[in-house]
């Protein structure tokens, strides 16, 4: 027996992995429904849905910083109010619900939503990305569980929970949102090969989306980003540091779409640190460089402790002295070969700036960097066209931000890119997608393809006969509130005489 | 070759001849009669398999036993841990696994006081009805007729006459029948003033699951407080959430003195029952704990899994799923009656728990037949064999159910063919 006295005695099962398979066959259950909504139903749902993730946006922001101790309450805030209606305005006219009528090509198209979604959210951005998968789900009329980072647990299940009680009182179904109580790997592991999950929407480390895609289910996973920032000469330079800074220094960049690299050419680069500097950057010395790449970096990789922090916390804790209003950290490579670990992905407001000899040579070393973050993003700050088209023609990345903060850039914030927390790192970032993910990555077609030939024709139909017929569903049993004192009715009766003669006493017998 | 390590057996024809010969004749030829010849290997999650590789769906449940379905995991591995330190227990001392299991089942009717453990169903209505006689100095015991309260000695009497007058063991003198539904019925038994008990299932399953009208049991339970009589309540089949709420009771607002449950509290692996009392009713618990003693009645094993499968009926997800199965079984049979309306007449239902009328005095069991021959198990209602007993689990998934349904669809053309068979016949 175990030391502790008060150990269990018996080996308890953990529930929390059947009780998570049970999450999954209600979503079955809740899709089964909802998967043939009207569109006026799920634009109903969707609003709802968005209005009340949009209302406690902040206290979401709030909860999961205090949760996790990443990012910024402020910024979080935008991230989550953006996941929400910005997000649903976006979509609002991309119809994933009724068929399509292609005379022209004498095809009919029927959507066909997945079924249950398996999405993992991670500790970074727990709740805009809860919100943001949450309303893809109800957009293509998935059903969703969600598996939250087990550092943000808390807030992620209770955000799942009030986005599912939006989504009932508008009209869905119980059990379209859900999320895991008690998530750990194991659990993870073993709800992503369910054969009743249809898709696993994995954000999250690499490990985590690779197990995804060996799960032998349908994956949508994207891999990490470490997005480069070429600053060409022809770039407004000022303009350009502010802008770097708002989005290094955005939610402590926890953001995949954050630089992390800025590259321009040996001949502009005295000017772009003076530019950064005095965006409110502190640019690190040979000396300091040293520091920080030894506190961010070890032998086991990225120091966590440094991910969503300040970069007056970093500064402190690498042993640099800054001026406590800093905005991001900008160590400095001098020489850029190609293993530099400050070239890596720093989730954390520090922004490595190197030059090159010339734009040949910033190309060739923006792939290099790549080889880490492959598929993702980069940024162009400049105007020259030929330039921006060669650099991205070069680079194995699928988005390139121009002249824009790439952090909100790349996720469909400062861009007309589609409004995204799941950039798709597609083939070059071992990725099934390479766009950034909306519903439409969530619903599959049935294509009703006539014979080419003009000889066939093409029918005319009546869509009325897809309409489903509202069944009568009986009222479900309710228990009767319990009353721990009530009295038989014969205790009642004699009560009831009882007070009668009392009342009739009182009045002189006169009632 | 069935080689199960322990035993074997060369083929399934061995099996049913040494099964006629060292155990039960009769139900042996029975089963082989009504074509359905069972003999289940494997068993998992609502799956049957026959020793001929068969597979049926199990709609059967023995009557809510495999609410859970069967084997399931995490009911196996708590009883797996159990027998890592507990055993059977002695039923003469208080014990930890016990005092657990019966608080929380308290807690889910407050209203009552006691819990007092059996080892099955009947088990657990002798303790009623000792109980129940205990309490009022009453001999007289009134029951429905064509009701079902289980084997043995003062359970059995309560029951249909086909099950106690072969053992001589009917006793007309003190066990009264009245109709279902009849609350006038009731009243005019009870009226003299010496009967101790009216027992009734909340809705009695091997009477085919007739539903009760609305205001019914209410009623029986004034009728029964006016005259002193006390109400028990027969859960074996309706409670554990079978019925949509935990005690089938709950969603007919009415609080019974005494409350049985068994079948499906052992989670179909290891088996108990259970009688509930109000503080009034367990006197005798006071008086002579020992008076009515079991061996093998709540034996800590099953006051392990009976704790769990207690707990899993709470959880919400398994609540919805009820909810949803209901739904499912609600509207599709609709369907279904609609396309099978010159057979299929009538579906009785309260959640999870179904009766499919069919008609013709034995349609039930052509359907049970047919049904067999599609891969699903579903049993006539021993009482009324127009009624088909229809018992979805709680787990069930959507596409088992869809299944089900399919498989339903397709057994209609041969349920049609027997019954006329049948009518020919007759």
């Amino acid at each position: 027996m175990s030391a502790d006295p008060n150990a269990a005695r018996l080996v308890v099962p953990d529930p929390a992995t059947a009780t998570a398979h049970m999450k999954i066959s209600r979503a079955q259950w809740a899709v089964r429904q909802f998967g043939k909504s009207s569109r006026e139903t799920v634009m109903t749902v969707a609003e709802a849905v968005a209005r009340a993730g949009h209302a406690k946006a902040k206290h979401y922001a709030d909860w999961a910083v205090r949760e996790t101790g990443f990012g910024v309450v402020e910024h979080k805030t935008i991230k989550n109010e953006l996941s929400t209606l910005p997000l649903l305005d976006y979509y609002r006219d991309l119809d994933l619900v009724g068929p399509r009528i292609l005379p022209d090509v004498k095809m009919v198209e029927l959507p066909r939503p997945a079924g249950v979604i398996f999405a993992l959210t991670p500790a970074t951005n727990p709740i805009a990305t809860l919100y943001y998968k949450a309303m893809l789900a109800i957009l293509s009329r998935n059903a969703i569980v969600f598996s939250p980072h087990p550092a943000a647990r808390e807030c992620s299940f209770d955000a799942a929970k009030m986005l599912a009680e939006a989504a009932e009182a508008a009209g869905a179904p119980a059990g379209l949102i859900q999320c895991v109580e008690q998530p750990s790997v194991p659990l993870v592991q073993e709800m992503m090969a369910s054969d009743k999950v249809a898709v696993i929407m994995a954000t999250g480390g690499g490990p985590m989306v690779r197990a995804a895609y060996s799960s032998g289910n349908p994956a949508l996973g994207v891999g990490p980003g470490n997005a480069v920032a070429y600053v060409d000469p022809s770039a407004k330079v000022d303009a350009t540091a502010k802008r770097l800074v708002e989005s290094k220094s955005f939610d402590n960049s926890v953001l995949c779409t954050n630089e992390s690299v800025v590259l321009t050419l040996d001949a502009n680069r005295a000017n772009m640190e003076r530019a950064l500097r005095s965006a409110g950057a502190h640019l690190c010395n040979e000396a300091d460089t040293d520091k920080l790449r030894d506190y961010l970096f070890s032998e086991h990789g990225f120091n966590v402790e440094a991910v969503g922090k300040s970069a007056a916390w970093i500064a402190d804790k690498a042993g640099i002295r800054v001026n406590p209003s800093v905005r991001i950290l900008v160590p400095t490579i001098t020489a850029p070969g190609q293993d530099d670990q400050l070239f890596r992905e720093k989730l954390c407001p520090v922004l490595t700036l190197a030059s090159a000899v010339d734009f040949r040579q910033a190309i060739t070393i923006a792939a290099q960097i790549l080889k880490r973050g492959g598929g993702h993003s980069a940024a162009f700050h400049g105007e020259a066209p030929g330039r921006l088209l060669e650099f991205s023609d070069a680079l194995p990345v699928y988005r390139v931000v121009v002249n824009a903060p790439c952090s909100q850039g790349a996720a469909g914030f400062a861009t007309h890119l589609p409004p995204s927390f799941m950039i798709g790192t597609g083939f070059a970032g071992r990725s099934s997608v390479g766009e950034n993910v909306g519903p439409q990555h969530l619903v599959h077609w049935t294509r009703i393809a006539y014979n080419k030939d003009a000889s066939v024709p093409f029918d005319n139909f009546d869509l009325s006969v897809l309409e489903r017929k509202q069944p009568n569903r009986p009222a479900p049993v309710q228990a009767a509130p319990h009353t721990p004192s009530a009295l038989p009715d014969s205790d009642r009766d004699m009560l009831r005489q009882l007070i009668l003669e009392e009342l009739r006493g009182l009045s002189g017998g006169n009632t | 070759m069935f080689n199960y390590g322990f035993f074997s057996f060369e083929s399934k024809d061995d099996l049913l001849q040494k099964a006629a010969e060292y155990w039960n004749p009769g139900k042996v030829q029975f089963w082989s009669d009504a074509g359905t010849p069972m003999v289940i290997d494997r068993r998992e999650e609502y799956f049957l398999y026959d020793m001929s590789g068969k597979r049926l769906i199990d709609l059967h449940l023995n009557g809510g036993t495999y609410n859970f379905g069967h084997r399931n995991p995490e009911l196996v591995a708590t009883l797996k841990s159990g027998l890592d330190y507990f055993d059977m227990g002695n039923h003469w001392f208080p014990s930890v696994a016990r005092a657990a299991f019966a608080e929380q089942l308290i807690k889910t009717a407050p209203h009552m006081q006691y819990a007092i453990f059996g080892a099955g169903g009947a088990e657990a209505v002798e303790i009623a009805l000792k109980t129940a006689r205990y309490v009022t100095k009453r001999k007289k015991i009134v029951s429905i007729i064509k009701g079902y309260h289980g084997h043995s000695g003062l359970s059995v009497a309560t029951g249909d006459e086909r099950f106690s007058k072969i053992f001589l063991a009917d006793r007309p003198d003190e066990f009264l029948n009245v109709p279902f539904n009849d609350p006038d019925a009731l009243e005019q038994v009870l009226k003299k003033g010496d009967v101790a008990a009216f027992i009734v299932e909340t809705i009695p399953a091997t009477y085919g699951f007739p539903m009760p009208d609305d205001d019914y049991l209410r009623e029986c339970h004034r009728i029964c407080r006016k005259y002193g009589t006390l109400l028990i309540a027969d859960e074996v089949q309706t409670g554990l959430m079978r019925t949509g709420v935990m005690w089938g009771w709950q969603g007919y607002g009415i609080q019974p003195d005494i409350m049985v449950c068994g079948k499906g509290l052992g989670g179909g692996i290891y088996p108990i029952s259970a009688c509930l009392v109000t503080k009034e009713c367990g006197g005798w618990l006071t008086e002579d704990g020992a008076a009515h003693i079991s061996t093998s009645g709540g034996a800590e094993l099953g006051c392990l899994v009976g704790h769990k499968v207690i707990e899993m009926l709470q959880r919400p997800e398994i609540i919805s799923n009820v909810h949803f199965v209901t739904d499912f079984f609600a509207v599709a049979m609709q369907e279904m009656m609609a396309r099978h309306s010159d057979i299929f007449v009538g579906v009785r239902q309260r959640g999870v728990v179904l009766g499919l009328e069919f008609d013709h005095p034995e349609g039930a069991v052509a359907v049970s037949r047919a049904l067999y021959e599609n891969g699903v198990w579903a049993i006539f209602s021993s009482l009324d064999k127009r009624v088909l007993q229809f018992k979805p689990g709680v787990m069930l998934t959507v596409d088992v159910c869809q299944e089900i349904m399919d498989r339903f669809d397709a057994a209609m053309p041969r349920a049609r063919q027997l019954l006329k068979t049948m009518r020919t016949a007759a």
